[in-house]
């Protein structure tokens, strides 16, 4: 029983909420096409033998984090209210990795 | 179901229990079996070293004995019993009825408790670890016989444990305050669990990967840190440490945060610089994962790498002060009540201050090649240790003893504790710089008569004695206490601040009848200055949803005891990899019931609480 304690009656707001995931479903569209075209980017960076791998590993790389971002904010819902601790969380475990990463480049394999 | 119905035997209770108050208990009773087992341990040791040339644990064992002294002090005692006291007192504190994953919690214990049994079988199958406590892949690789394996094993189980407990505690910490509890207003004790749990969080993965890899070469033909194959034995190193000096902080912030509510309690104030505690605990958590190398200065990382190291080591230092001059602060001016707890909480500052100066001096990483892996080095860490941490632990204990059990400690008895520990710990380790500084190299098993560290390893030996009489009296203390100790009221010390004091002693099965309104910082203190005599309530009073028992936890951490036996031996018997696959099937087995059966708890009524609530204030 406890668990019904946050969500809300469905009969409140009907209007309201009918129009807020609707808005909601075109950015789940509109982000999830962008990552299908972000992919077929890296896809035909790789394929591409004009660009070298100086330019195109790091590019494939940036694809990578954008579509992480669209991922987590988009379909994950981080861009929602409520959310704060776990962005905290996670990019604090980002930074840890980061550092861990960085850490081994520089002293170990350098 | 009525209480009457769920009476059951006491073992069987516990053994499925998910009530945080009887987790508490469960591990403080097995976090202090560890302690007594490392505590032996290092009686053994200092009994060898009395006198040079001594022969009564060698070479071998020696290294075994020492071995499982760390590991046992830091993953089994000193980690458990902080949970024991977080368990005990967090959710109270935050006006909550109980964590956020209950099952979890208990979970949590399990892992840790059959881990540490597991480490522990290997003194009866073979022999011990002996690569110390750190298990450098350059030693353990090398290292003869499974000692090395059920240290790895042993630690990735626990460590699984580990990390659920502190994820349930920040989840616990962000989402059962209770109404008004904003994070400004939470108590000490609980803002360092939240900053601890964090370090959990962060620290245990790279350990786990460490233990893993290291796994995979011992046991499975990889070479991930054989150079003779092309792997590489520095990132051991690194990785232990990325977990190992965010684990030394994991450790003592949480000891910290007992001493903040103990001083403020018994100096009857409120604690000095609130904001900037908050703040010094954070920031000291941030930089504790920047400076891990310092364990590393001799390892040839280059001049750069060092002196980074080095600097951001020094600058942790500047959180510590700005809280050491806070707990002077609160005391300045204060009522001063000397009780156990508060005994060793006066005593802690100076002990601790020692520990810092000595890190700082280690952080210097030319002056760290005279000092690394000699005496000064184990002087420095068990000053912080067993200065901050240990001494955090046996305050609390006594602090907490009557919320937990429902009566006193004898006071008297606690004294004597305290000053046989107290001059037990300085004359141990204050004679080791010394002996450090004139070359005692760390991790001997003995050495040479006149050189000059004849007197100063009787002395350290005689001071081990003092710390033991320390712990037996603390014993007895128990056991007194147990027969005809003094029944504890709520408010068990009579200056109490935080919201733990406001219920019985014990606390009831749900903790609250209501849940109370929180309206500053020290909630219970500003109800009791304007006179009331309880908490203001947040919501009337009603029917309370619990967890049902379950023996589930219990049995998943059984089924990878079972599996971390076969996996010991599958090189050696045929019957290793079906052991392994039968723990794995009891372990996800149960994880899968766990998922399918719908449990949905249970009530406690109304007129049980009303019934309770009366017999709880009459007592
Ligand atoms: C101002 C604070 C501190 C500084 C600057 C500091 C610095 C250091 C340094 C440089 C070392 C490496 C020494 C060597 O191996 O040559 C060290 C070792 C150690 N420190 Fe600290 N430390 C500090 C606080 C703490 C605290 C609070 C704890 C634990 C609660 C702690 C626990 C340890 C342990 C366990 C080791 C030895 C690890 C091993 O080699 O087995 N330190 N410290
Ligand atoms: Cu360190």
């Amino acid at each position: 029983m406890a668990q019904h304690a946050n969500s809300e009656n469905p009969n409140v707001n009907l209007a309201y909420r009918r129009k807020k995931n609707a808005e909601e479903m075109k950015r789940q569209v509109i982000s999830f096409v962008l990552m299908i075209l972000l992919t077929l980017i890296a896809f035909f960076a790789v394929g591409y033998d004009k660009f070298s791998h100086w330019f195109s590993i790091p590019f494939i790389l940036l694809l990578a984090i954008v579509q992480v971002m669209f991922q987590l904010y988009y379909f994950m819902h981080m861009s929602h209210k409520g959310h704060e601790f776990p962005a905290i969380f996670m990019y604090g475990g980002v930074f840890v990795a980061f550092l861990t990463v960085w850490a081994f480049a520089t002293i170990v394999w350098w | 179901m009525s209480t009457a119905a769920r009476k059951k035997s006491l073992i069987w209770d516990y053994l499925t229990t998910v009530d945080h108050k009887k987790i508490a208990i469960l591990y403080l009773i097995a976090g202090g079996l560890f302690f007594l087992i490392g505590g032996l341990e290092a009686l053994l040791m200092r009994i060898q070293l009395m006198k040079p040339n001594n022969d009564f644990l060698n070479g071998d064992l020696f290294n075994q004995v020492m071995t499982m002294h760390g590991t046992t002090m830091i993953f089994f005692a000193a980690t458990p019993l902080l949970f024991a006291l977080m368990n005990a007192v967090v959710p109270l504190q935050i006006g909550a009825r109980d964590v956020a994953f209950p099952f979890l919690n208990a979970l949590g214990f399990w892992l840790f408790f059959f881990g540490g049994v597991f480490l522990n079988c290997s003194w009866f199958l073979g022999g011990a670890p002996d690569a110390g406590w750190t298990s450098y892949a350059s030693l353990s690789l090398e290292s003869p016989g499974h000692g090395i394996d059920f240290y790895l094993l042993g630690l990735q189980i626990s460590g699984f444990g580990t990390l659920i407990s502190g994820i349930n505690f920040l989840v616990t910490i962000v989402t059962m305050r209770a109404p008004g509890m904003t994070f400004m207003r939470m108590p000490m004790f609980t803002w360092t669990t939240f900053v601890a749990s964090a370090l959990i969080l962060f620290a245990f993965p790279p350990l786990t990967v460490g233990l893993l890899l290291l796994m995979l070469d011992r046991l499975f033909g990889a070479n991930f840190f054989d150079p003779a194959l092309g792997g590489n034995t520095i990132i051991y190193e690194h990785l232990f440490w990325i977990f190992g000096h965010p684990e030394v902080y994991i450790l003592v912030l949480p000891a910290f945060g007992i001493f903040s509510e103990v001083i403020a309690t018994f100096s009857r104030k409120r604690l000095f610089g609130y904001s900037s505690m908050v703040f010094a605990v954070v920031l000291i958590g941030f930089l504790g994962f920047m400076v891990w190398a310092h364990h590393m200065f001799t390892v040839g990382l280059g001049p750069v790498a060092n002196a980074i190291f080095a600097v951001a080591t020094m600058t942790i230092a500047v959180p510590t002060g700005i809280k050491i001059f806070n707990w002077l602060f609160t005391m300045w001016g204060g009522n001063i009540r000397f009780t156990t707890p508060m005994l060793y909480a006066v005593s802690f500052i100076p002990s601790f201050v020692m520990g810092g100066v000595t890190g700082v001096m280690l952080a210097s990483a030319p002056a760290d090649y005279q000092y690394h892996d000699t005496y000064f080095v184990v002087a420095h860490f068990h000053y912080v240790i067993v200065g901050g941490v240990v001494f955090a632990l046996l305050a609390g204990t006594h602090y907490w003893w009557p919320k937990m059990f429902g009566k006193m400690l004898n006071e008297a008895l606690g004294k004597i504790t305290f000053v046989l520990f107290f001059v037990g710990f300085h004359l141990t380790f204050f004679i080791q710089h010394f002996l450090g500084l004139m070359g005692m190299p760390r991790r001997v098993f003995t050495f040479l008569p006149n050189q000059g560290l004849d007197t100063g390893n009787l002395v350290s030996t005689i001071g081990a004695f003092f710390m033991t009489a320390g712990v037996i009296i603390l014993l007895i203390n128990v056991v007194i206490s147990s027969i005809s100790g003094k029944k504890a009221e709520a408010d068990a010390w009579g200056v109490g601040r935080t919201l733990e004091w406001a219920v019985s002693s014990p606390a009831p099965e749900y903790n609250f009848a209501q849940i109370p309104l929180v309206r500053g910082l020290d909630a219970y203190w500003l109800e009791k200055m304007e006179g009331k005599k309880g908490l203001t309530p947040a919501e009337p009073l009603g029917d309370i949803h619990m967890p049902n028992p379950s023996v589930l936890p219990f049995v998943i951490s059984l089924g990878l005891f079972v599996s971390a036996f076969g996996f010991l031996y599958h090189n050696d018997y045929s019957w290793g990899l079906p052991v392994a696959i039968l723990g794995l099937v009891i372990t996800f087995g149960s994880m899968f019931l766990r998922s399918i059966i719908d449990d949905y708890g249970f009530h406690i009524h109304k007129d049980e609480i009303i019934e309770a609530e009366k017999k709880g204030v009459k007592a």
